[in-house]
């Protein structure tokens, strides 16, 4: 049975004031790139009761994303907008989303992202990241960037971090682990990564005004 | 100069491009602030470097 969207809020009350469930009920989040990052991400803070993620992403569900993304084998050929949104209202029923299926752009950044507060950057290619995160710092003022950057592999867990690198943006990762290099990714360092990012949105939304 | 919180020299006049490209950094996967405001993609063969800048570049690598 469905519970009701009261019934969840108090199943948070004891836990974490009300206020800061309010908060993030009011808050919005976008998320670039629904891979291994951003659909842990989105999971994340769909479970922190996120009122609204906005989810970008033109890509199906591939039998190879299954070793690290939030997919399971329902999903194959689906699109990840769809079977990520059907995966996030299971979690939280209450969630708005809105989804765009497309791929991003120089041309469309502004256009999808100029509007939103926190940007999480979850994409897999260096030069779509810097591409990203060029143009929002650039066409965008209004928004905060949250970059996961840097977690192929299986090395040390510890050396993802979460950095302030300038005004509007925050690297999460090691800086230097490169798929281009031939790593792989892996469920649990590529869910660590994600990890950041999501606390670093939570943080983002307690701390504002 | 201070790049990525280490004091460098720079040649006077020098273009940012020409730092980045003798700094081995790829164009296409970088992000550039110079004192506190990024640098379009487009000025960086526009912008000359003074002594006194602070330079964040942040390097992408792929993975996600």
């Amino acid at each position: 049975m469905l519970p009701t969207k009261e019934a969840m809020k108090e199943s948070w009350n004891g836990r974490f004031p009300v206020a800061l469930y309010e908060k993030l009920q009011s808050s919005e989040v976008a998320i670039a790139g629904l891979g291994g990052l951003g659909s842990h991400i989105a999971v994340m803070l769909a479970r922190s009761s996120i009122g609204k993620l906005h989810l970008v992403d033109f890509d199906k569900v591939d039998i190879s994303n299954l070793n690290r993304q939030e997919y399971d084998i329902r999903h194959l050929g689906k699109l990840k907008t769809e079977a990520l949104a059907e995966r996030l209202l299971e979690i939280n029923p209450y969630l708005t989303l809105c989804v765009d299926t497309v791929r991003v752009t120089p041309e469309n950044v502004s256009s999808l992202f100029a509007r939103q507060r926190i940007v999480c950057e979850a994409f897999d290619a260096a030069e779509q990241k810097a591409m990203l995160i060029n143009t929002l710092l650039e066409q965008c003022p209004g928004t905060v960037v949250v970059s996961g950057n840097g977690m192929a592999g299986f090395g040390d867990a510890n050396a993802i971090q979460t950095r302030k690198a300038g005004s509007r943006l925050y690297l999460c990762g090691d800086g230097r682990t490169d798929v281009q290099d031939g790593t792989g990714l892996m469920a649990a360092r590529v869910g660590i990564c994600a990890g950041h990012q999501a606390n670093q949105v939570i943080r983002l939304i307690v701390q504002a005004d | 100069m201070i790049v990525n919180g280490q004091e460098q020299t720079v040649a006077a006049g020098m273009m940012l491009l020409d730092y980045l490209k003798q700094a081995g950094y790829n164009p296409e996967r970088i992000a550039v602030e110079k004192n506190g405001s990024i640098v379009p993609k487009n000025d960086y063969d526009k912008t000359v470097l003074q002594q006194e800048d602070t330079l964040e570049v942040v390097q992408f690598v792929g993975g996600g």
